[in-house]
């Protein structure tokens, strides 16, 4: 820490930064634009021009750009000098040169930067009397609108897309005023993360396309804190909602997952919410025919069921803790399956088990990023865990920042550090099956069955531990790779290993906590990180449960009598043959979901659930993160929680029936997680996520409004004029209106939105951190379950590693190994269900090795039948392997699968 | 190489195929077990691609805007690795020092600075054209004795000593001598050493709406007040010249001249270079600017 001078008042800064961020930090309100937390500084705006004295006897001083100048000892500046002012509000001019001034129209408005630093400076008179530079708008497939017009150039667009992350379809193009933002062509922007665009760019240039559908002004939205559904990962989320419809999700910042930045499958995959596969009413199946009742009649109707014999509770990986609890207490652990098939729950279990005796560290994604050597150990991480994938690209930079610090250019002078590490040795090894989207920043992207790749690991884990097994038969280059990599790794000072179950493979898990193992002994820094698939993978392994062959034996044994699935597709786990079987074997079948999945139709009764906009609820993340989301929605009734609608069951059962009996009386959220640290010590730190709903803030609940919220009575007025009370939940601190308290200093865990004066978009963030790009000003977000300490112990015990060293993989000539193909777009459950996601997934192809593809189109034969599907060739894809869309072609893929290929009768056409 | 220098690109090229051919040039040059090659690049033109470290990101094949500094060329250059970056004129030096001297070099000089110079001048003089000289031979020297004097008929009315970028001085300063500490006691920059004049039939505003009309086009469009600035100001003087400048203009003229003209506002040096003429135009033209907004026309190009 320092002490610098700012317009006189002497302001206790941090070192090692610019003097933009210790203004802001010190509270003034000094505008900039180009200039991001994330991004760091290029000097291209000259937005935040201010004025630096060379000590106290300077008078004139000189203009500098604040976000280019590193605090020193001693610095005296001032932001209030009216030459520094002058000049601010000339660049808000020149900006507006050619800009529209279309802020009534523009999606951008209420919540734009430009608006807010326009006002900051202070300037009024637009003097510019001649014609405006007009550009055309690209057509930028189903995220991202483009307005061209709108843009001041300040470069952030492509230096988040390109730079930071890896895109190459957005570029700048022309010169002088006449500079492009956009592609070369109209057409769909690929990068992963584009729909960050619409945050980052401080203007409306880019907006959000499917937010524009349903678009509401930004000021009218009701906000939640809530998390992502849509991966492992656990990225915080807000939600935005109007007239009880879930509008848009956006970024929420948390230090140590997503920070600025989200996926655009997590961004866009909420449309499942209003998809018309939602499901509105409870549904009876009368007559084969599905009719809608009332809720009582629903509930009638599982009474009757239920006295026939017993009840089978069938939890899922994408329910919430709560809800997955409820049915535990009311089947009670005999009954009680988690809806995975046995190899999924052994290896999320092993994922479990690995992660809690790893020696070494548990990183988070942030610490992630500062890895300064990586190990991917057959995970395609880009398409499994998007925002893990990036954090990983970010890691290869470490080098640069090291040469940076060398030759003392401070870390966020971006393009400088750029230039310095543009030919700096990367530290990332990729070794996949399949092509992945980091090879191109990898130092080695090596391809290899999951088999061999395991080998491989292992084998590097011997190299680094020799009290690690080897590994026999290693071809003498796998023999040397281990050697080359094991050393990088050993040489590193924060290593880390990435694994996952993409493959279902439990030697992968097994090789890559051994090396992570061998790697912590010298390294406690040493990291591991596993990726799992589903929102709450995680937690659900640490309750446990039977699994869904279990519960396959006990149907066919007619040991059920009444199945209750809670939120799961059981499609997507067991063949068809299976769920026929077990649709057969069991006479009444409830269905609690929000969407109508293919099971739906064969059930005596389903249940509408609230989506995760429309309940709040807690999620494990794979890294054991308990993290809350927060109701957004208040959806047209009987729309209730999972839990709840466990609980409603519940109270039309002879209570002796109830595992625990408790779970009748529980009024909310709290109650729930309550019993749930009883049943689960290991979950009860779950309680302390979020505060619970009796929080309050200076004595009020919290606003979920804007301030400046409109129209609540004019929204009704077709039905009455009269203003409503406003809807209000029992789970949550937060009044569904405008009234409460808000305030940057409220807990990390509840941000509904960012709003501080003078600062009405996104940006607004800064006034809620603590130190920009730091911890928020009050607390975390969400609670780690396993600890992520390094290792603390001088003297670890030894790592019992482990010996399932599989043997080779041997190409066959008469099946193909048959390899799930995750994408981005199209693997995932619930984004499938979303209109913008669903128009993002490529048709279903067949991955295969050039040498055999033999015609357009072949047949592979799977469990559930023959699927004709066209070709294509993956470069490096070992022989004998086909990569099969995940969850597109067969629903569920049996691991691990081999299949005959055939060519396609019609032959070669197609391709 | 700018892309569009065709000829001289040619004319390199030969000169270094003959040098390559002669083994003055390639791997182990006449057997000295040194080796040296030169690469041409003619990439897209730009005037920016002439500030150093925007040479070196065009090299790269990225666009040519230039960078903060730290790290220096010298340090980190092209692609992170320490690079070099001088004129061909400083190099063409090199040789000539190293067979006769440091000494001998300096004592070229007619001045403080040593060595020689190529000066130009253009515009309506009788010779236009460029001559290496010792550094410091006086402007009139230049103008009448190597470029034949004024075309007849024509005054001289006011001149850039060195280039687009550098500030006009008038008939007065024609004794200056051409170093680097003289013209800027005079007030201008040495600059290229290129002068370019204007004579007293050509309108002074539209010789400025020239300069800055260049200056617009070939700003990089990386910082806003040289991007956004700069094509205002050339629309200014547009108006003015075209008869439809208002009082107001003036102020504005004045405001970017002021705002862009100060070193460290704008990312690199191309908008103050851009407005070195604005600035001192405003100053020594100012009756013609306010016979242009008054008639509301260019009493030159009517009277002409
Ligand atoms: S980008 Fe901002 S300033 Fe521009 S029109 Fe939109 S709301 Fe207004
Ligand atoms: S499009 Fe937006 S982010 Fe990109 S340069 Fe323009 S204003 Fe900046
Ligand atoms: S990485 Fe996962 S959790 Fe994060 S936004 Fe994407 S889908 Fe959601
Ligand atoms: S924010 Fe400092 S120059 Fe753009």
């Amino acid at each position: 820490m320092t002490s610098i001078r700012i317009d006189g008042r002497d302001c206790l800064t941090r070192t090692g930064i610019n003097l933009l961020q210790a203004c802001l930090e010190a509270g003034a309100n000094l505008p900039y634009f180009c200039w991001h937390p994330e991004l760091g500084s290029v000097g291209a705006c000259r937005q935040c021009a201010i004025k630096q004295f060379s000590g106290p006897d300077d008078t004139k001083g000189r203009i500098v750009m604040a976000c280019m100048t590193p605090v020193s000892e001693n610095t005296i500046i001032s932001t209030d000098d009216p030459e520094a002012r002058d000049f601010r509000a000339s660049i808000i001019e020149w900006m507006m040169v050619n800009h529209p001034h279309d802020c009534p129209v523009c999606e951008e408005g209420g919540e734009c930067h430009l608006q807010d630093m326009t006002v900051m400076t202070g300037h009024n008179p637009r003097r510019y009397r001649f014609t405006k530079r007009t550009h055309r708008n690209q057509d930028l497939g189903p995220f991202v609108k483009h307005e061209m017009n709108r843009c001041i150039a300040c470069y952030r667009c492509v230096r988040f897309y390109r730079d930071y992350a890896g895109g190459d379809d957005l570029a700048a193009f022309a010169s002088h005023d006449n500079v492009y933002f956009g592609r070369a062509a109209d057409g769909t922007l690929e990068n992963a993360f584009s729909g960050n665009l619409v945050e980052i760019c401080p203007t409306g240039v880019f907006t959000d396309k499917p937010f524009s559908t349903t678009y509401t002004r930004k000021w009218d939205m009701r906000g939640a804190p809530s998390i992502c559904v849509h991966c492992a990962v656990g990225c915080n989320t807000i939600v935005n909602a109007r007239e009880e419809t879930l509008r848009r999700v956006l970024n929420r910042y948390n230090t140590d997952i997503n920070r600025y930045v989200l996926c655009d499958r997590g961004r866009f995959g909420h449309g499942f919410v209003n998809a018309p596969t939602r499901i509105g009413t409870p549904l009876r199946t009368i007559g084969g025919q599905q009719v809608s009742v009332p809720i009582t009649d629903a509930l009638q109707a599982f009474a009757r069921m239920a006295a026939d014999g017993p009840i089978v509770g069938i939890a899922s990986a994408r329910a919430t803790l709560e809800t997955c609890f409820s049915l535990y207490a009311l089947v009670g652990p005999q009954h009680f399956c988690t809806g995975q098939t046995r190899h999924e729950q052994e290896c999320v279990e092993l994922v479990h088990a690995l992660l809690t005796r790893h020696p070494g560290a548990l990183p988070t994604l942030h610490e992630m990023e500062s890895a300064d050597a990586v190990l991917v150990l057959g995970e395609d991480a880009c398409a499994t865990a998007p925002r893990l994938g990036l954090s990983l690209r970010q890691s290869v930079r470490q080098a640069s920042f090291h040469m940076a610090d060398g030759a003392k250019v401070p870390r966020w002078m971006d393009a400088a550090v750029r230039t310095l590490g543009a030919e700096c040795p990367s530290t990332l090894h990729v070794l996949t099956p399949a092509p992945t989207n980091l090879d191109s920043v990898a130092a080695e992207a090596f391809r290899a069955a999951p088999d061999d790749i395991a080998r491989l690991g292992f084998a590097i884990a011997h190299e680094i531990d020799p009290a690690a097994p080897p590994v026999t038969d290693l071809t003498p280059d796998d023999a040397a790779r281990a050697t080359r990599i094991a050393h990088t790794l050993m040489a590193a000072r924060k290593p880390l290993v990435v694994s996952g179950m993409q493959y279902g493979s439990p030697a992968l898990l097994q090789a890559a906590s051994s090396i992570a193992a061998a790697l912590a002994r010298a390294t406690p820094e040493a990291g591991l990180s596993l990726v799992l698939p589903e929102c709450n993978s995680m937690g659900l392994a640490m309750m446990g449960g039977l699994s869904l062959e279990t519960v396959m034996e006990q149907a066919r044994a007619g040991a059920i009598s009444t199945l209750v699935i809670v939120e799961n597709d059981l499609t997507r786990h067991l063949p068809p043959a299976d769920v026929a079987e077990l649709v057969a074997a069991v006479p009444d079948i409830v269905m609690i979901d929000h969407t109508a999945t293919p099971l739906c139709q064969q059930a005596s009764l389903v249940l509408p659930v609230a989506a995760f906009s429309e309940c709040s609820g807690t999620l494990v993340s794979q890294d054991s993160r308990a993290q809350r989301f927060f109701q957004a929605v208040f959806p047209t009734a009987p729309i209730q929680a999972g839990w709840r609608w466990v609980q409603a069951l519940a109270q039309h059962l002879d209570p002796s029936m109830l595992h625990i009996s408790g779970l009748t009386g529980w009024r909310d959220l709290d109650d729930v997680l309550a019993a749930l640290a009883v049943a689960f010590p290991p979950l009860a730190p779950a309680v302390m996520a979020a505060p619970g709903a009796d929080y309050r803030m200076n004595g009020q609940k919290l606003r979920s409004q804007t301030y400046r919220a409109s129209g609540r009575t004019v929204i009704r007025s077709f039905v009455n004029v009269h203003d409503q009370p406003p809807p209000g939940s029992p789970d949550t601190p937060f009044s569904s209106s405008m009234e409460g308290a808000y305030g940057p200093d409220m807990p990390a865990t509840l941000v509904p939105g960012y709003q501080a004066p003078a600062w009405n978009s996104v940006q607004a963030l800064n006034r809620f951190q603590h130190e920009i790009g730091g911890d928020m000003r009050d607390g975390a977000s969400g609670l780690r379950l396993l600890s992520r300490a390094g290792n603390q112990n001088a003297d670890p015990p030894p790592y019992a590693y482990v010996n399932d060293i599989p043997a080779p993989y041997a190409a066959r000539t008469d099946t193909v190994l048959v390899l799930p193909d995750t994408r981005l777009f199209g693997s995932e459950e619930l984004s499938m269900f979303s209109p913008p996601v669903m128009a993002r997934a490529p048709a279903p192809t067949l991955g295969l090795p050039a040498d055999m593809v033999t015609s357009g189109r072949m047949v592979l034969h799977l469990e559930d039948g023959p699927h004709v599907l066209p070709v294509k060739p993956v470069p490096g894809l070992p022989a004998g392997i086909a990569l099969c869309p995940a969850h597109m072609v067969a629903r569920a893929l049996r691991f691990p699968c081999m299949a005959r290929l055939d060519r396609a009768p019609d032959g070669g056409e197609g391709s | 190489m700018r892309g569009e220098y065709h000829l001289a690109c040619a004319r390199l090229h030969h000169a270094i195929g003959e040098a390559r051919q002669q083994g003055w040039l390639g791997k182990n040059i006449l057997g000295s077990g040194f080796s040296f090659d030169i690469h041409v690049h003619s990439s897209a033109g730009r005037y920016i691609c002439g500030e150093e470290t925007a040479l070196l990101t065009a090299l790269e094949g990225r666009r040519a805007t230039p960078r903060s500094k730290p790290p220096f060329p010298q340090t980190g250059g092209l692609w992170g690795a320490p690079s070099v970056v001088n004129n061909v004129e400083t190099l063409c030096n090199l040789p000539h020092i190293i067979t006769n001297g440091p000494e001998w070099f300096a004592d070229l000089g007619l001045g403080e600075d040593g060595g020689t110079k190529i000066y130009g001048v253009s515009g309506r003089v009788t010779r236009p054209g460029a001559w290496e000289l010792p550094i410091g031979t006086p402007l009139r020297q230049i103008i009448e004795d190597h470029a034949g004097g004024m075309i007849p008929g024509y005054q001289l009315r006011a001149l850039l000593p060195g280039g687009a970028s550098t500030a006009f001085l008038d008939g007065t300063a024609l004794d200056v001598a051409m170093d680097y500490g003289s013209v800027e006691k005079a007030g201008s920059r040495l600059g290229t050493g290129m002068a370019i004049i204007l004579d007293d039939r050509t309108c002074p505003i539209g010789m400025i709406r020239n300069l800055e009309h260049f200056f617009a086009q070939e700003s990089c469009g990386w910082c806003t007040p040289c991007r956004d600035g700069l094509p205002w100001v050339e629309r200014l003087l547009d108006a003015i010249e075209d008869g439809t400048g208002q009082d107001e203009d003036m102020d504005q003229l004045g405001r970017h001249a002021r705002m862009l003209g100060a070193p460290g506002r704008t990312f690199c040096a191309h908008a103050p270079g851009a407005m070195a003429p604005l600035a001192s135009g405003l100053k020594l033209f100012a009756a013609d600017f306010a016979a242009h907004i008054q008639q509301r026309r260019c009493p030159q190009q009517s009277g002409a």
